[in-house]
């Protein structure tokens, strides 16, 4: 049989079962779309987290207080007590390693100007802050040495807090705003950074000198944690052991004892934080997996189903002069076409569900060429393959026994 | 008259054989029980015949319909068709042989469904390699003409009657310009008029030269046959040449719609 004798009679069939076409066509959609969207999803979300956590500095470490348990009692309240300031002096002098050092102190309060008010948290801490943490000066300037040792009641505003109170856009540095009924004057704002990997608002905050955070707003005479940079990202290890070192002897801490503090990096975190991602991409691309498996297993069936249903009609095709193989080529071109129109739809679909999704977990959906190619194999292998092999069943029937099937 | 001239025909072309059967078996293993549905079956039909194969259902009559369109195998014996040896053909070279030689006429029409009469009669056509596309449509548009159903080409077989569907099917049939025609009981799903419609149509074919056998269970049917192949058991019982043959243009001359139950009842 001709080529185009042979599309021309396919295509007939297909549009003749117009409704069945559809539906087959619309399992291989829903199994290609179903899986380019996932795992478009889970590779914009995973490039996403790696971009933020980079991009708040990879040499940066970070020191907390320990949470202790000693018998199964919590310490919480006194070991959170267990950094001071006198830590982060001795940082500075003695840990060669570390470019900055920073002390951070939080409180929380309601912010007010005027009319408005907001709810933040404000950061205690000391001019190499900003570098530590890749925080930029929008507009002002930064506290100088002077104003710390003063605790002056000056600020530095984020963007969401600006927002906030004055609106978008505005500039309010020189104004006054009051931070838990204190006045403060407000020196600089900080540029946009955006949600950090893990969908924290990293604009809404206020810094202030430490000094004043510790002693005017928190009341306290230790520090939450200190921050700190590595000269390079190749001395982030070394930077590290110093820090502890330092500390221990600086708090006094027997051989045996355990550290009252700990010590991240955020070259580790941003490796924890790829081993999440990279659970995630294994778990979503597991469920994309069973779709495309419960896709397949749709395509499987109808493709089986309509066949089947039409082996009458490969009697008559038979009866007619139609030869086995006549049929057959009939069928697997009609489920090539199927399978190619339905893998294109879904490709298409899949595009559109990934980008609708992303939209809305204002992630970039990432379409990778794999994705789109194993999905499209895989609903194309199955179409075709149970396009073919009822087929290929009626078409070494008698014509008799096809055309007599019920 | 008309029928005596055919009778001469009939004569003048007798030795022309188109099928030569002898000593033909079927055996269908059904589990393990062997039906003989074909017993030793002699059967010889040449050019130009109107055979009515009769018979009880049972008796083999569709079986031996199946096995002359080669649309069945037999188990042991010869057969013939138009000279060729159909018993040594691989199923390749029988579906040419269907689509060059036979034309099929089921009971239940068969025609696809959601397809126009025009392309259902166009389907033979298309496992033809050597006919393109404006040939097919003239000779599917020319049978549609010779079954009187031209100005019906457009329609789908679910907006046609019992009767022109199966006037399309016989259309079908003719498409491939066959040597044979048959019929398996063509007019089963029909009422008495349109039955005899059909058997009008098929004494038309007869007389321009085409060979047909259909097989049927009504006597009155078979009686606008020229022969009578009578079946039982899966042996051939016996064979008549057709005395009292009808004319089905004149059984319908005589019946007006109303009267067709009184028809019943003469017959």
């Amino acid at each position: 049989m001709n080529y185009s004798n042979l599309f021309r009679i396919a295509t007939r069939a297909l549009v003749r079962n117009r409704l069945r076409a559809f539906l087959t066509m619309l399992g291989i959609i829903i199994g290609v779309a179903s899986v380019i969207a996932m795992l478009a999803i889970g590779e914009g979300s995973k490039q996403r987290m790696r971009k933020e956590m980079s991009s708040m500095g990879t040499n940066m470490i970070m020191v907390m207080p320990n949470f202790q348990r000693r018998g199964g009692v919590s310490l919480g309240a006194s070991s959170s007590m267990a950094l001071k300031y006198s830590d982060v002096v001795a940082l500075r002098n003695d840990a060669t390693a570390l470019a900055a050092v920073s002390p951070e102190v939080r409180a929380n309060g309601q912010v007010i100007y005027s009319n408005q008010n907001t709810q933040t948290t404000i950061y205690g801490v000391s001019e190499e802050y900003l570098n530590i943490r890749k925080l930029v000066i929008k507009s002002g300037r930064i506290f100088n040495a002077n104003e710390v040792k003063s605790m002056a009641k000056v600020c530095i505003l984020g963007q969401t807090v600006v927002e906030n109170l004055f609106g978008e856009g505005a500039d309010p540095v020189g104004l006054s705003i009051r931070i838990k009924n204190l006045p403060f004057q407000i020196i600089g704002t900080l540029e946009d950074k955006g949600e950090s990997g893990m969908g924290q608002d990293q604009d809404d905050l206020i810094l202030a000198p430490y000094t004043t955070v510790q002693r005017r707003l928190a009341a306290i005479d230790y520090i939450n944690g200190i921050y700190a940079s590595a000269a390079s990202e190749e001395k982030s290890p070394t930077a590290m052991a110093e820090v502890e070192e330092t500390l221990r002897t600086t708090h006094k801490l027997k051989e045996s004892a355990e550290n009252d503090f700990r010590v991240m990096s955020q070259s580790e975190l941003i490796a924890t934080v790829s081993s999440i991602t990279d659970i995630m991409t294994i778990l979503l691309g597991a469920i994309a997996g069973i779709s495309l498996l419960v896709g397949g297993i749709g395509i499987m069936n109808i493709m089986f189903v309509s066949v089947t249903e039409r082996t009458r009609e490969i009697g008559l095709r038979m009866s007619v002069g139609g030869r086995g193989k006549d049929i057959l080529k009939q069928f697997l071109v009609e489920s090539m076409l199927l399978s190619i129109l339905g893998g294109a739809f879904g490709v298409i679909f899949g595009y559109l569900i990934a980008e609708l999704a992303g939209s809305l977990m204002s992630i970039n959906a990432v379409i990778t060429t794999q994705s789109v190619v194993l999905a499209f194999a895989v609903c194309f292998a199955i179409g075709v393959f149970f396009g073919w092999y009822p087929a290929r069943k009626a078409s070494n029937l008698n014509p008799i026994d096809a055309l007599r099937y019920e | 008259m008309k029928l005596a001239n055919r009778q001469n025909l009939i004569i003048r072309v007798m030795n022309n054989t188109i099928i030569e059967i002898s000593n033909l078996r079927k055996d269908y293993h059904i589990g393990e029980v062997t039906v003989h549905a074909l017993r030793g079956v002699d059967l010889k039909i040449h050019t130009g015949e109107f055979v009515a194969i009769m018979g009880m259902s049972g008796s083999g009559k569709s079986t031996m319909l199946n096995i002359i369109g080669c649309l069945d195998k037999p188990t042991h014996g010869d057969y013939f068709l138009d000279g060729v040896d159909v018993n040594t053909m691989d199923k390749d070279e029988t579906a040419r042989l269907r689509n060059k030689k036979l034309g099929f006429v089921f009971q239940a029409y068969n025609l696809l469904a959601r397809t126009t009469a025009l392309e259902n009669v166009e389907l033979p056509l298309f496992y033809n390699d050597k006919i393109r596309s404006k040939e097919r449509k003239e000779r599917a548009l020319y049978a549609l003409e010779a079954v009187g159903l031209a100005d019906r080409m457009g329609h789908m077989p679910n907006q046609l009657s019992g009767g022109q569907q199966q006037r399309v099917a016989i259309a079908r049939s003719l498409v491939n310009d066959p040597v044979l025609i048959l019929a398996d009981e063509p007019t089963g799903n029909l009422d008495t008029r349109t039955s005899f419609e059909i058997m009008d149509l098929f004494q038309d074919l007869n007389e321009k030269g085409r060979t047909i056998v259909y097989v049927t269970h009504e006597t009155d049917i078979a009686k606008f046959a020229t022969r009578n192949v009578i079946f039982r058991d899966g042996k051939i019982q016996r064979e008549n040449v057709v005395t009292d043959r009808l004319s089905a243009k004149e059984v319908l001359r005589t019946l007006p719609v109303e009267d067709i139950e009184e028809f019943d009842k003469k017959n």
